[in-house]
């Protein structure tokens, strides 16, 4: 279904009064996964860590500097906004805040009829009647076409652009926080129409959170993400059950349990999540951890191998046990990306 | 009537009101509840339940001239905190209550360095001289674990980052060894595992000055692993408190068990249908007698003209009892 592979995003940092190119953000470095169809592929990590920006590469909102992004079968990394435009009905983004991702000046109707003209697909009266269906899909009345999306709550909103996102029937959504600025009992309404229309039209999600029992809850696998680069990716229970690498393991203990009787063993980090611009040379979470082992990494492939079927891991000293790390190191020679 | 000696602060049918131009909206209706000495208090309610306004009519920073407190209590060391002087208040207001706001970003000056401000809080209220407040101020960020400070110290604010702006602020909250700390929703916009360096934190401040805290959340996994005792609001009215380990374990109200229901745990089976709570949030403006939350559920109860009693259903155990929402 999607296949990305090596995907790096850098953006050029300029500086000074007159700007001066003074490096690079390695926002998306180097990351390899794929997605099949129906699935959910959960993606983690903490803010700055280049997870939006991969969702947004992944839908072609942002060129790619390196790398390849395959959507069945057709190579989509350099295609031009012309040549990507009769392909952009098979994928669709759910945004964040649906309160910015929907013209305030366009009506409901408009916003989700958009599509299709885009698309010349249909005329008036069809259309009409397909955004009818996709409100009453997204359970919303009809008559919420008639108005505009600031008149809705957040939820509503959220729905609207779930709507606009079916609109074309897309086989992958690409799903960027699309609960985190809602409220703990709307949050679930949305959680549960999105796991609801997966399962009817066999949707493959990319789901960006950074809520881990959210993300727990929809994905069928998991990829943990830490500056730039995936460092564990496994299915969804296995990670929880099991992490391996150690900032999964941290991420998950910070996770504060709705239950005062569950008093877990916190791993708390030190420090925040360093700066993207010009990152330390080895292992990044080693760095912000000042690991012993930290030199060791410097200049060692420490992209992902595999430990048991479909758990990948970074292959990095700081990071995961020594028997880990041998099994990586003696199955180095079949090591390849996760696909 | 000043409260026990070990109750350090005492809300007491708070309401208040803000002007808009839809009519007066009662955002806090009838709030009462109490904070022990060195526990903390969750107030925990969705977007709109007018926990921040609770928070805020304590300290008395309503916006104005929007913004009135129609009536109640808030008794505080003996002094209504409703009636107080102007003056009072700002001599109680980072002195003897400490506030931690969500955003770090907007609590802090940008156009000062961090060692101006927080040795600022030690100049107006403490009256030290220059050199004492800046000492003071550089011992306050050790104590928040901020890492070499006296270099922190001459930083601006957008140089730190969101966790380390937070700690900064709980400094300047707890400068003068505040009895009480207001925090509004400290961690929301902080990453998990910064949330957890912070709450952790907040914990052994509390053992050290042995403060009390209230807690303002949305989150109830924060309310689970940090407080002692549960507020839980629901369209400017309190439906339930109890103690964290009464409430988690035997919610009474409808609305709290929904809110603990519809949040996916890891517990949760994957892709499991969740429970939800039909409908939104109520809206103030629709002025409604009876059971808030039976209107959101569209349920027209024999008692909606009649506000529900708040009583104690259990010991130390305290819910609005609806006849529909309540379970006894």
């Amino acid at each position: 279904m999607l296949d990305v592979r090596d995907l790096c995003v850098h953006f050029p940092v300029r500086s000074g009064i007159i700007p001066r190119h003074a490096g690079f953000v390695r926002a998306v470095d180097g990351v390899s996964l794929h997605i099949q169809p129906g699935e959910t592929l959960g993606l983690v990590g903490e803010s700055g860590c280049g997870k939006s920006t991969l969702g947004k590469a992944i839908v072609r909102l942002l060129k790619p500097t390196s790398g390849s992004i395959h959507l069945e079968g057709t190579d989509i990394t350099g295609l031009n906004q012309r040549a990507l435009r009769p392909l952009r009905r098979n994928f669709q983004m759910i945004f964040q805040d649906p309160a910015e991702s929907l013209d305030p000046r366009m009506s409901v109707q408009a916003i989700i009829e958009e599509p299709f003209i885009i698309h010349g697909l249909g005329d008036r009266a069809n259309r009409r009647k397909q955004v009818h269906e996709l409100l009453d899909r997204v359970g919303l009345p009809a008559a919420a076409g008639e108005r505009y999306a600031f008149e809705f709550s957040g939820g509503q909103r959220q729905r609207i652009g779930i709507a606009r996102a079916l609109a074309l029937k897309p086989k992958l959504i690409v799903c960027d926080e699309p609960v985190s600025a809602l409220d703990v009992s709307v949050q679930s309404q949305i959680l549960n129409l999105l796991v609801e229309l997966q399962r009817d039209f066999a949707l493959s999600y990319l789901f960006i959170a950074h809520d881990l029992s959210v993300v727990k809850h929809v994905s069928d696998r998991v990829a943990v993400m830490y500056l730039g680069k995936l460092v564990e990716l496994a299915p969804a229970e296995t990670i929880y059950r099991d992490p391996r690498h150690a900032y999964t393991k941290a991420l998950l203990s910070a996770i504060p349990s709705p239950d005062p009787k569950v008093k877990r063993a916190k791993i708390l980090l030190e420090g925040d999540v360093p700066s993207p611009i010009n990152p330390p040379p080895g292992s990044a979470f080693g760095h912000r951890m000042s690991h012993p082992r930290y030199a060791e990494t410097i200049g060692a492939d420490l992209s992902l191998g595999r430990i048991a079927p479909g758990h990948w891991l970074a292959a990095d000293p700081c990071c995961i046990s020594n028997e880990d790390l041998a099994a990586l190191r003696k199955g180095s020679g079949t090591r390849q990306s996760p696909a | 009537m000043s409260p026990p000696a070990d109750i350090i602060l005492e809300v007491d049918k708070l309401i208040t009101s803000f002007e808009t131009e839809r009519g007066m909206l009662r955002a806090v209706d009838q709030v009462s509840f109490s904070v022990p000495r060195g526990k903390t208090v969750g107030i925990v309610g969705e977007s709109g339940c007018g926990k921040s306004v609770t928070a805020m009519s304590i300290i008395r920073l309503l916006p104005q001239p929007a913004g009135r407190i129609l009536g109640g209590q808030v008794r505080f060391k003996g002094l209504d905190l409703v009636r107080a002087s102007d003056a009072e208040m700002q001599k109680i207001r980072g002195g003897d209550i400490g506030v931690i706001f969500q955003e770090p970003m907007t609590a802090l000056n940008p156009v000062h360095r961090i060692g101006r401000q927080v040795a600022e809080i030690f100049r107006i209220h403490k009256k030290f001289s220059r050199r004492d407040a800046w000492d003071a101020a550089t011992e306050m960020l050790q104590r928040v674990r901020i890492p070499d400070p006296e270099k922190r110290m001459m930083d601006y604010p957008h140089q730190l980052s969101g966790g380390m702006r937070q700690r900064i602020v709980i400094a300047l909250a707890l400068a003068c060894k505040p009895s009480l700390v207001i925090a509004d929703e400290p961690t929301t916009a902080l990453d998990v595992t910064v949330q957890a360096q912070i709450l952790d934190l907040m914990t052994q401040l509390q053992d050290e000055i042995g403060m009390s805290i209230i807690l303002i959340t949305h989150d109830l996994g924060v309310i689970a692993e940090t407080c002692d005792e549960v507020v839980v609001m629901y369209a400017g009215r309190v439906v339930e408190r109890a103690s964290a380990a009464d409430l988690f374990d035997h919610p009474l109200h409808a609305y709290t068990r929904g809110l603990l229901q519809s949040i996916p745990t890891l517990e949760t089976p994957s892709k499991a249908v969740l429970q939800t709570i039909p409908g939104m949030v109520a809206s103030l403006a629709d002025h409604v007698h009876g059971c808030r939350f039976c209107q959101r559920m569209g349920r027209r109860s024999s008692v909606s003209n009649e506000r529900p009693r708040f009583a104690e259903v259990a010991p130390g155990h305290w819910a609005e009892i609806c006849p529909l929402c309540t379970s006894q």
